[in-house]
């Protein structure tokens, strides 16, 4: 859906490149023969980039190197034709585009092309079919458009984005997770409208043509990349799934802590690499929970000494299973001292204050936080206000109070996932008893 | 065909490609030394008259740096291959450039080509020798090779197609077909070390190799080609401009590849829960994949379906998640077959609930399925899991010779539920194993 300030803005934008694009000085050039019929191909090359938009990561982000076109037309035709060519993406070959976004995308890239031509210009560039001669010259003029192109059409595109999500308020996802990835890709992939125009001499238009053949398998290559990363993520979350199925009431644990360590990773503004580390270590943090006797999970009372160890060593075990893994080293450390508390009493190492990794940090309020709202054997589920407040006691004592407050601001953003409301399965002795996580019922130990 | 003539192909096969292929490699190595130090030596010579020609030195070393960073800038393909696209592209380029330096000999610029190529590529193994990485060598020499062929056919006939009035699509038609042949040549050479160092037969090798580098091979092609027409307009400027798309489109491979490793050591290291929960023996899955994965190879399988047996057999023992109680050992061997077939089947769904692992999750389904009587057949993949797994399972990390005879003649005892072809080739990837470090 397109917001009524996101509407305004993009009529804005509309209004804006009419007439500037009308009303500029367009010197016909004369020098590539048949200046139409080039005008016409780098269009249709646009319209080719412009279908073949492909995601960049698994999430929103996605990405068309068309901007070659419109470069290639700075180059070859002026200010003028840039606007034109970048103008079709009004009409895109993707379906389901929305008018605004139609609107908009034209709107857009004619402001960049043209925006783009006449730097070129200024910069004595030459409008004409590229030669040896004075190529450094063109090289330079055409650096400095192909930027200005780039930077022009993220700066559009990020204000529609800020004033189309969440009310305004930009949260850091979506566009903004692969931003220097993205921004290199285009730049590169700029620099393939001076190719087009350097072997338009020799061959014409076909030079669109074989340019097309490098794109559409970096294309593949790319879209190869999302489909795998689509493909890792659900085969984890099988596997994660596989492993809660030994203990009934803590199916869906791993996804929400995962989400939950996500949601604080974006308020404190963790960079996209690390964000998307403690999604993984979010989700694997109760992995070494297998190693743990299913007897010791289930047993009713106060546990023995051997048995309270046999707990206490399960981050170490999931270290072991997740140790090969190529994560970041980050995560590693999350997963094995998530339930290290700050007044040091945690385990295993009794790592106290900011000696415990921040993923560990984070990753113990999630863990925490969805033990108490969810149901156990031995209680019903807290209400989110009433975990929020056991949070804020244990805030400086269990958990950093930092990231407590973070998690907080988070929650009152975004929605939390609660656990369906879990019913008591037939066969009681299969339940596991104690949850080691749950912070308001601490596991018994006897005392000999 | 039956199992009993599949293995007795398959064992003088496997000997004469060791020997083939290994004196190949060496055969790789001696011919790239050869051109190297002839192209070296004569361009030496040649260098001295015509060095007073600026362009000669200009393009050579504007290629040759070109080449270097390419070089250095290796791409790791799945599998364990490595590849050097943007060096690929620039050898290439340079050996289909569409001006002669002005040795008046169009034969010895073939030489200069090699000479260039192999200065390029050497610079830029240097950093990766330093930094304690493979150099690499049977990798350059195949692209020295490749780009000697292709450089000996085009130079001499770059006076033909540059010549007046000659249309520019004769020297495109031309260098097409010099740039296939070029990537044939990369793709064979690389099959025929591939065979060898991994014991695949070399036509599954081959085709395995063309399926994985065709891709990246269209884009090498077609790169040259653009770098040696605009080249022609617009100068040497051209190769710094064309480095922008040429590193973005490796930077894309780049992720593709690091995501299928990392792929791959997730569920390498998630299949291992079965084995911490105690269900089974330590490294059982692992060494139940490396047998499964041996077997396929020698029986012919293709690289595709060798990843879903490696994922299949690195899951086969998933099912047992699902089970209350561990069974004693972790065998599954020992357990009724109505169990066996449980354990299958939750094992199947629980890859099946991925989405994305289908064909997998009906090789762990089949896994408990006898070769003979079951209607219908269970797939080649399944029938090696289960015949790896029982192997295993009787065997376990040991080595001792006496103990995996006795386990393969068990093996062979029961044909109903073994399958006698891939009893055949576990005999032989049995009888090659070293102890490894699980």
């Amino acid at each position: 859906m397109v917001s009524r300030a996101a509407w305004l803005y993009i009529v804005l934008v509309a209004a804006i490149a009419g007439p500037l694009v009308a009303t500029t000085h367009a010197k016909p050039s004369d020098i590539p023969p048949h200046p139409l019929l080039v005008l016409i191909v780098l269009q249709l090359l646009f319209l080719v980039c412009d279908s073949a938009k492909t995601p960049l990561t698994s999430r929103q982000t996605k990405w068309s190197p068309s901007s070659a076109a419109t470069l290639a037309a700075v180059v070859l035709l002026g200010p003028m034709a840039a606007a034109l060519v970048g103008a079709v993406s009004v009409l895109s070959l993707r379906r389901r585009l929305l008018v605004a976004e139609r609107l908009f995308n034209g709107a857009m890239y004619a402001l960049c092309g043209l925006a783009a031509g006449v730097v070129y210009v200024r910069l004595h560039g030459p409008v004409e079919l590229p030669e040896a001669r004075d190529f450094r010259l063109v090289a330079f003029a055409f650096a400095v458009a192909a930027t200005v192109h780039v930077l022009a059409n993220h700066t559009l595109i990020w204000g529609v984005y800020r004033l189309n999500r969440g009310g305004g308020m930009l949260r850091r996802e979506g566009l903004e997770s692969s931003l220097p990835l993205l921004l290199a890709s285009d730049l590169g992939y700029a620099c393939l409208g001076l190719v087009i125009a350097s072997l338009w001499q020799v061959m014409d238009w076909f030079s669109a043509v074989l340019v097309l053949v490098p794109l559409f398998v970096a294309r593949w290559a790319m879209g190869q990349f999302a489909e795998q990363q689509r493909a890792y993520a659900a085969t984890m979350n099988a596997l994660c799934q596989a492993v809660e199925t030994k203990d009934y009431y803590t199916r869906g644990h791993g996804d929400r802590v995962s989400r939950g360590a996500v949601m604080i990773a974006r308020e404190i503004g963790m960079s996209s690499d690390r964000t998307d580390a403690i999604r993984f270590a979010g989700m694997l943090h109760d992995v070494g929970k297998l190693g743990v006797p299913t007897q010791v999970l289930q047993k009713t009372g106060p546990l023995t000494e051997d048995e309270y160890a046999a707990i206490q060593l399960h981050p170490m075990r999931g270290l072991e299973i997740v140790r090969e893994i190529g994560f970041l080293y980050e995560a590693l450390n999350g997963i094995m001292h998530h339930h290290e508390r700050i007044d040091g009493r945690g385990y295993p190492m009794g790592l106290a204050g900011h000696e415990i990794p921040e993923f560990a940090r984070v990753i113990a309020v999630a863990d925490a936080f969805d033990s108490m709202t969810s149901t156990r054997s031995y209680r019903e589920a807290k209400s989110i206000n009433m975990a929020i407040g056991e949070l804020r006691r244990g805030a400086g004592t269990q958990f950093d109070p930092l990231i407590v407050e973070a998690f907080i601001a988070a929650l009152e953003i975004e929605e939390w996932p609660l656990p369906a409301p879990a019913r008591a399965p037939a066969d009681l002795t299969i339940v596991t008893v104690q949850d080691h996580d749950d912070p308001t019922a601490p596991l018994q130990v006897v005392i000999p | 065909m039956t199992g009993s003539t599949m293995a007795g192909r398959q064992a003088p096969d496997r000997i004469t490609y060791w020997q083939a292929v290994d004196s190949g490699r060496l055969l790789l190595v001696a011919t790239a030394a050869t051109l190297v130090t002839a192209a070296v030596a004569v361009t030496a010579l040649q260098a001295g008259p015509i060095s007073t020609h600026r362009s000669y030195w200009t393009s050579a070393l504007a290629f040759g740096g070109f080449i270097a960073f390419g070089e250095l800038l290796r791409l790791a393909l799945p599998g364990g291959r490595e590849a050097a696209p943007i060096a690929m592209v620039g050898a290439m380029s340079y050996a289909l450039l569409l001006e002669t330096p002005k040795t008046g000999y169009p034969k010895e610029s073939a030489l200069l080509v090699i000479a260039v190529a192999a200065a390029g590529m050497t610079v830029g193994a240097l950093p990766h020798i330093a930094a304690g990485r493979s150099a690499g060598i049977t990798g350059i020499c195949t692209r020295i090779v490749a780009v000697a062929c292709v450089a000996f056919i085009f130079r001499p006939l770059v006076p033909e197609v540059t010549g007046p009035h000659r249309p520019w699509a004769l020297a495109f038609a031309i260098m097409a077909l010099l740039v296939c042949l070029g990537w044939l040549i990369d793709t064979l050479i690389g099959a025929l070390i591939r065979a060898d160092d991994v014991g695949a037969r070399f036509a599954v090798a081959v085709l395995d190799e063309i399926r994985l580098q065709w891709p990246l091979g269209l884009a090498v092609g077609a790169s040259v080609i653009i770098t040696v027409f605009s080249d022609k307009t617009v100068g040497l400027g051209i190769l710094a401009v064309f480095t922008g798309p040429l590193l973005v489109t490796q930077i894309a491979f780049r992720r593709y590849a690091g995501i299928r490793a990392t792929y791959l050591q997730t569920v390498r290291s998630l299949a291992r829960v079965t084995e911490v929960a105690g269900y089974v023996e330590a490294g059982h899955s692992r060494r139940v994949s490396r047998l499964a994965v041996a077997v396929g190879r020698g029986l012919g399988m293709p690289e595709p379906d060798l990843l879903a047996l490696e994922y299949a057999a690195l899951m086969h023992d998933i099912g047992q998640l699902s089970l209350r109680d561990p069974i004693p050992g972790g065998a599954t061997v020992l357990v009724s077959p109505a169990d066996q077939d449980r354990i299958a089947e939750l094992g199947a769904d629980v890859i099946r609930e991925a989405g994305v692992l289908d064909h997998v999750a009906d090789l762990v389904r089949c896994q408990s399925w006898p070769a003979r009587g079951h209607d219908p057949e269970p797939p080649l993949g399944s029938m090696i899991i289960r015949a790896a797994n029982a192997f295993d399972d009787m065997v376990g990390g040991s080595i001792d010779r006496d103990r995996s005879a006795a386990a393969l003649e068990r093996l062979r005892l029961d044909p109903d539920q073994y399958h006698e072809g891939v009893v055949d080739a576990l005999a032989e990837v049995a009888g090659r194993r070293v102890p490894s470090r699980l």
